[in-house]
C-alpha cells in the first residue's frame, strides 16, 4: 500500500492568506486522502508525515518510536546531522535517561503545585494590565502582556531573578525563528547556557527557595543542571507568550466568542490550544519496524507529526475549522501526548485561563490597532504566534 | 467499576487528577499518579474515562465489571 502512495516531496508549510490560524491547506487534502504519507526529508531522506489524529496518538504513544535527536532526519536541508540532546535536555531522550529527569522535575509541575500559584499569576497579571492601561491606549500586546506574564513566572519558579532577562530574553525570538541563521541560533543557546551555568554556580553557594536550588542537592552534575535550566527557561518563555498572542488575535477576530471565554475560561484554553496548536510539528524515528494503520514505518525512518493537521481532524472533531470555546477539545494534540507530553501544560494552562479573561475584563473595547492582515505572524517558525500585536481600546 | 493504576507508565502530568480529581492524585515529590479509590462509585464513571482517555502514557485502566 506504501508503494502506491505518492512522496510529498516537500512539508507544506504555507498557511491560506488571509486565514492566520489555518494550518496549510495542503495539510487537509493529505489527511483526507492518506493519514499517513510519504515525506521526503531536507537531506533526501524518506520518511512519512502524520496527519490523522488517531494516527498521530498512535505514534506518539508508542515508545518503539523514539525521541532521540541524533536519529532524526529534519525537514530544513541546512540540517543533515543532528547532535544528540545535550545533557539534561530530556526533550531528545528515550526511557530510561528521560525518565530520570521527568521523575525529578514532574513533582515541581503537579495540578496542587500549579493551583498554589494560582494567586501569584493574578496579581502579576493586574500588574501588567496596570501598567498597559498608564502606557495606553495604543500598546504592543506581546511586548506589554504576553511575554512578561509567562517569563515572570517561569524566572521566579527556576529562580532566575527577572531583572537578569536581558541575558535571555532575545532568545525566545531568536531559537525558534525561521529566518535567523543557525549561527546566530547557536550563538544565542551558548549565550543562554552560559548564563545558567554561571546562575548555577551561583544558587550552588547560595541556595534560594525555587526549582534550581533545590535539585542542585540532588544527584545531576553541574551540565545536567544546565542543560534542565536552559530546557525550562526557553520552553517556559516563548510558548504561553505566543498562545497568549495568538489567542488575543483570534478572540479579536471572533468577538462571538467573548462571551464563552469568560462563561468556562478552562474550557475555552482548551479549545484555543486546538484551534491555534502553536507547537505544530514533532518529530520521532521508528526503532524496530512499526505498523500504523496497515502501513509499515521502517525502522530508522523519520516521523513528522503534524499536531496542527491532527487537531483539525474531522474523524476527532466535529467543524474542526471553526474556533469553538463551547466545545469539548480535551483530547487535542497541543501538548503532544505520550511520554514526552508537556511538562510545563499544567502550568501554561494556568497562565492562560487568568490572563486571557482579565485583558478582556480589563478592556472591554480592545480592538487591533491595525488591519488584521498587517499584523505580522511567525510564518515557518517552529513555534507560531504573532511577532507584535499593535491594540488599542 | 475497577480503577488500576501503572505507576511505572505514569509521566505526571496530571490529567487525570483534573478530569477525576475524586478518583485521582499526584504524589508530591515526582507527580505520580496515585489512585485515591480504586472502586470509585458510579458518579465518578465519566471522569475516569475521561482521564483514561487523556492519560498520554496509558496508565490508567477501567474495569467495568459489575
Ligand atoms: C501553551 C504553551 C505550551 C505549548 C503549546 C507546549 C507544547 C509542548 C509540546 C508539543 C511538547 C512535546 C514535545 C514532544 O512531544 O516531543 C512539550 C514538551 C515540553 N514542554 Fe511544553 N508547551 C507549552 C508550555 C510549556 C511551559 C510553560 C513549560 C515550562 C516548564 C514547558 C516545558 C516543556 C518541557 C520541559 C517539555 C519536554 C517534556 C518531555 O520531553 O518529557 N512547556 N511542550
Ligand atoms: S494522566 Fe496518566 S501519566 Fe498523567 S499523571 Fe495521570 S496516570 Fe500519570
Amino acid at each position: 500500500m506504501s508503494d502506491s502512495l505518492p512522496v510529498v516531496e516537500r512539508m507544506p508549510v504555507e498557511r491560506p492568506a488571509g486565514c492566520p490560524f489555518d494550518p496549510p491547506a495542503r495539510l487537509a487534502e493529505l489527511r483526507s486522502r492518506a493519514p499517513v504519507t510519504p515525506l521526503r526529508f531536507g537531506d533526501g531522506h524518506q520518511g512519512w508525515l502524520v496527519t490523522g489524529h488517531a494516527q498521530a496518538r498512535a505514534v506518539l504513544a508508542d515508545p518503539g518510536f523514539s525521541s532521540r535527536h541524533e536519529l532524526m532526519h529534519l525537514l530544513d536541508p541546512q540540517i543533515i546531522e543532528v547532535p544528540p540532546a545535550g545533557p539534561g535536555q530530556f526533550i531528545g531522550m528515550d526511557a530510561p535517561e528521560h525518565t530520570r529527569y521527568r521523575r525529578l522535575l514532574a513533582g515541581r509541575f503537579t495540578v496542587r503545585r500549579m493551583r498554589s500559584l494560582a494567586e501569584r499569576v493574578q496579581r502579576l497579571t493586574a500588574q501588567y494590565l496596570d501598567d498597559m492601561a498608564a502606557r495606553g491606549p495604543g500598546v504592543d500586546l506581546v511586548d506589554a502582556y504576553a511575554f512578561p506574564i509567562p517569563a515572570q513566572m517561569i524566572c521566579e519558579l527556576l529562580g532566575v531573578p527577572f531583572s537578569e532577562r536581558a541575558h535571555f530574553q532575545h532568545l525566545g525570538a531568536v531559537a525558534n525563528q525561521a529566518d535567523v541563521p543557525m549561527e546566530d541560533k547557536l550563538a544565542a543557546f551558548q549565550e543562554m547556557g552560559g548564563y545558567i551555568a554561571d546562575l548555577v554556580e551561583r544558587k550552588r553557594a547560595r541556595p534560594t527557595d525555587d526549582l534550581l536550588s533545590d535539585i542542585i542537592g540532588g544527584d545531576l552534575d553541574h551540565e545536567e543542571l544546565v542543560g534542565v535550566g536552559s530546557l525550562l527557561l526557553g520552553a517556559g518563555l516563548d510558548t504561553v507568550a505566543n498562545m497568549i498572542g495568538l489567542s488575543t488575535f483570534a478572540l479579536l477576530t471572533h468577538p462571538d466568542q467573548r462571551d464563552a471565554l469568560h462563561a468556562d475560561p478552562e474550557r475555552a484554553v482548551e479549545e484555543l490550544l486546538r484551534y491555534l496548536t502553536i507547537a505544530h510539528t514533532g518529530f520521532r524515528v521508528a526503532l524496530t519496524d512499526i505498523d500504523l494503520d496497515g502501513i509499515t514505518i521502517g525502522k530508522g525512518q523519520t516521523v513528522a507529526v503534524s499536531l496542527q493537521a491532527a487537531n483539525r481532524d474531522p474523524a476527532r472533531f466535529a467543524s474542526p475549522d471553526a474556533l469553538d470555546l463551547t466545545r469539548q477539545a480535551a483530547g487535542h494534540l497541543a501538548f503532544s501526548h505520550g511520554a514526552h507530553q508537556c511538562l510545563g501544560q499544567q502550568l501554561a494552562r494556568l497562565e492562560m485561563k487568568v490572563a486571557l479573561p482579565a485583558l478582556f475584563e480589563r478592556f472591554p473595547s480592545l480592538r487591533l490597532d491595525v488591519p488584521p492582515q498587517e499584523v505580522p505572524l511567525r510564518a515557518g517558525d517552529d513555534v507560531y504566534g504573532v511577532r507584535h500585536l499593535p491594540v488599542a481600546w | 467499576m475497577r480503577v488500576i493504576i501503572d505507576e511505572g507508565r505514569c509521566v505526571g502530568g496530571g490529567r487525570c487528577a483534573v478530569a477525576a480529581p475524586e478518583v485521582f492524585d499526584q504524589r508530591d515529590s515526582d507527580g505520580v499518579v496515585v489512585l485515591l479509590r480504586a472502586d470509585p462509585p458510579a458518579e465518578y464513571a465519566e471522569g475516569v474515562r475521561n482521564a483514561v482517555m487523556l492519560c498520554p502514557a496509558a496508565a490508567i485502566e477501567l474495569r467495568e465489571e459489575r
